[in-house]
């Protein structure tokens, strides 16, 4: 581990540096190991192993709460969970949640990065203020969302204009005004997250606001270009691959995160109208039945596809360090 | 676009000076601008206000039709998260009420509810036990990350890249997706609902956050500093802890309270990994609505025991927020 017989080096005469660096670069390989193996080995007991596990269980009929051993079954559980309606629901829920969630925060946040772009006295105060809600628990964002949109203590409707609580939707029960209205419970997990995460998107296209050179402007106002023009031509190229960046990163959070956000505001409900991917396998694997068999297959396929989401982020990511 | 024969050359010269001064129109826009921003400020901060507000509500005014601005604040929210009480009536109560005075303040106000405080609440373990699991799950993850993250930005490791890949993969999959097999491996060796399990749960999640936050701040120190160290005759663990260390301690400061603010808001795992023994407070003040009546000013209060510390650490860290929140992706 130690590098030795550096004391012994004097004046070092170009030889004898290059001979000495050898022998560091040698030892330097064993430090390395050192510091990296072990955060490798605890993430390959605690992530590989787990997930090498749960294959297997979904291959089988295991459940959590029933002592018989796994029986291997196949692919029994792949073809039931495929067949399952509420698979293709559910998916199509989370699909629209992440969309809209993802879309919101762009626009607005594109929005709130021009408007940032202009330094003001205490604009840096006002940006950090506004940072507040992302950096809070999304289940206890949650919960505290669940006062504010109730229909007749809650303060939202009120705010928005509807002081009768009679004629008001009531968002997390997905009625208006007594009258079902299927999609407004999910509307209002979407507008709850993007309360929480327009700033950050904000700031992130804002940075990349900043780093465009003025000359590209300056050029662009010596020959005339429109405002519109300079924003299609320089200001959306150059800020594209953080805009990407961001884009990713939030489908990727939406999709995870929003387990603690939905529990806390819906538990997935009403009717399952807000039952995304997370929540629906951790009801088939933690409540009822324990089918632990099925859910593990059921999980497998959405990390294949969180997978997949990953590696496009971290090309993107990649692309935009070199670039 | 007009050709530059066309105007000639003093048409470009009066542009840039358009470009240099600031006009009293794009003042004026500035200051639209800026308004602009404090009122988006302002509505985004409505909900964390209406919270403050109900922490310090009385019962009867939490669930008020229209909903109440103006109110008088009681600690009752705060009384309710933090013991447990027992109802008292008739002549019991009476009683209590003629010894008012030696009560203290958090007697006072369960009796005006007509209750006698038997203890702490169940809330205070919960606390205590985030408390532990953040800071433990966090120096381990911390210091690990330390190593790795130097090992990762000064030498040349085979497939750096598909590792660090393999490092940030873990955090991105849902939390449940792993849990299952966790759970069940947990249940084999007794480390379900310990303290130990969960701090290992976080360790190996935060660790992406840890390897790939330092890396970034140690790739900023320069090599040189270590270079000139190790001709000075010191050894490379030597240059590491004497030369890097307090060169990243900002870095590695604005790592921990990353790392302490995830473990501190998490819920998913400790919901699926605990029960009682070591079960953190985001799990408890959720359950806390499912039991009788919905007691919204404690969990208000709960809430805002959970803001706090957010808020603190917000204001300290905000040079470095946007980095955190993007592994290190971006620097702000």
């Amino acid at each position: 581990m130690a590098t030795p017989s550096i004391d012994s080096m004097g004046a070092p005469a170009p030889q004898v540096a290059v001979q000495e660096k050898k022998h560091r670069t040698l030892s330097d390989r064993g430090l390395v190991n050192l510091f990296i193996w072990p955060t490798l080995i605890i993430l390959i007991a605690f992530n590989v192993f787990p997930l090498l596990y749960s294959l297997f269980l979904s291959f089988t009929d295991y459940s959590a709460i029933i002592v018989a051993a796994p029986e291997w079954v196949g692919f029994e559980n792949f073809g039931r969970v495929l067949a399952s309606e509420k698979l293709w629901e559910s998916f199509s829920i989370t699909g629209r949640y992440v969309f809209l969630s993802v879309g919101l925060e762009l626009v607005l946040g594109f929005g709130l990065a021009l408007l940032l772009r202009e330094q003001f006295r205490g604009s840096g105060f006002v940006t950090t203020l506004i940072l507040i809600p992302m950096m809070l628990s999304p289940v206890i964002v949650g919960l505290f969302w669940k006062l504010m949109y109730n229909p007749s203590f809650g303060y939202l409707n009120y705010l928005i204009g509807f002081s009768n609580p009679a004629t008001a939707p009531d968002w997390l029960a997905s009625r208006w005004a007594g009258e079902p209205m299927p999609g407004l419970a999910l509307w209002a997990v979407v507008i709850v997250d993007a309360w929480m995460w327009t700033p950050f998107m904000a700031l992130l296209i804002y940075s990349g606001l900043k780093a465009i050179p003025d000359y590209l402007y300056e050029a662009a106002v010596i020959d005339r270009a429109s405002s519109w023009f300079q924003f299609r031509r320089i200001t959306l190229p150059q800020v594209m691959p953080l805009l990407l960046i961001a884009v990713l990163f939030r489908t990727i959070e939406a999709f995870s995160k929003s387990f603690d956000l939905i529990m806390g505001m819906t538990g997935g409900g009403p009717a399952g109208q807000t039952e995304v991917l997370p929540i629906r396998i951790y009801q088939q694997a933690f409540l009822g039945q324990f089918q632990t068999g099925r859910s593990s297959a059921f999980a497998y396929m959405v990390l294949i596809l969180v997978i997949a989401i990953s590696s496009l982020y971290i090309r993107s990511l990649n692309k935009a360090k070199e670039g | 676009m007009s050709s530059f024969e066309e105007t000639g050359p003093s048409t470009p010269v009066t542009e840039s000076i358009r470009v240099d001064k600031v006009k009293p129109q794009a003042r004026l826009g500035k200051r639209v601008r800026a308004i602009l921003v404090i009122i988006v400020a302002i509505v985004l901060l409505v909900p964390v206000a209406v919270m403050l507000m109900t922490a310090f509500k009385s019962r009867s005014d939490v669930v008020a039709i229209p909903p109440k601005v103006i109110f008088e604040p009681t600690l009752e929210g705060l009384v309710f998260l933090l013991t447990e009480r027992s109802q008292l009536s008739g002549e019991a109560l009476e009683e209590a009420k003629a010894n008012a005075d030696d009560l203290g303040l958090f007697e006072r106000v369960a009796l005006d509810n007509g209750q006698r405080i038997n203890g702490p609440s169940d809330f205070l373990r919960r606390l205590r036990n985030s408390i532990i699991i953040a800071f433990g799950a966090t120096f381990a993850s911390v210091t690990l990350g330390l190593f790795a993250a130097y090992g990762f930005s000064r030498f040349e490791v085979p497939g750096a890249n598909d590792l660090l890949f393999f490092i940030l993969s873990g955090r991105m999959l849902p939390a449940v997706v792993v849990t299952i097999p966790i759970f069940l491996m947990y249940r084999q060796l007794g480390l379900y609902d310990t303290h130990l399990g969960m701090i290992l749960v976080y360790t190996v999640f935060n660790l992406s956050l840890t390897v790939w936050l330092l890396k970034g701040f140690i790739d900023e120190i320069p090599k040189e500093y270590e270079e000139a160290a190790l001709v000075d005759g010191y050894t490379r663990f030597q240059a590491f802890y004497k030369i890097v260390v307090p060169q990243a301690a900002t870095g590695i400061a604005a790592t921990t309270v990353f790392s302490l603010i995830f473990v501190w808001n998490e819920y998913a795992f400790a919901l699926m990994l605990t029960s009682e023994d070591a079960r953190t407070a985001p799990p408890a003040i959720a359950t806390m609505l499912g039991r009788g009546g919905i007691e919204w000013s404690a969990i208000a209060a709960g809430t805002l025991a959970f803001l706090i510390p957010v808020l603190i650490v917000i204001f300290a860290m905000r040079r470095h927020l946007l980095r955190g929140v993007t592994f290190g992706a971006i620097r702000q």
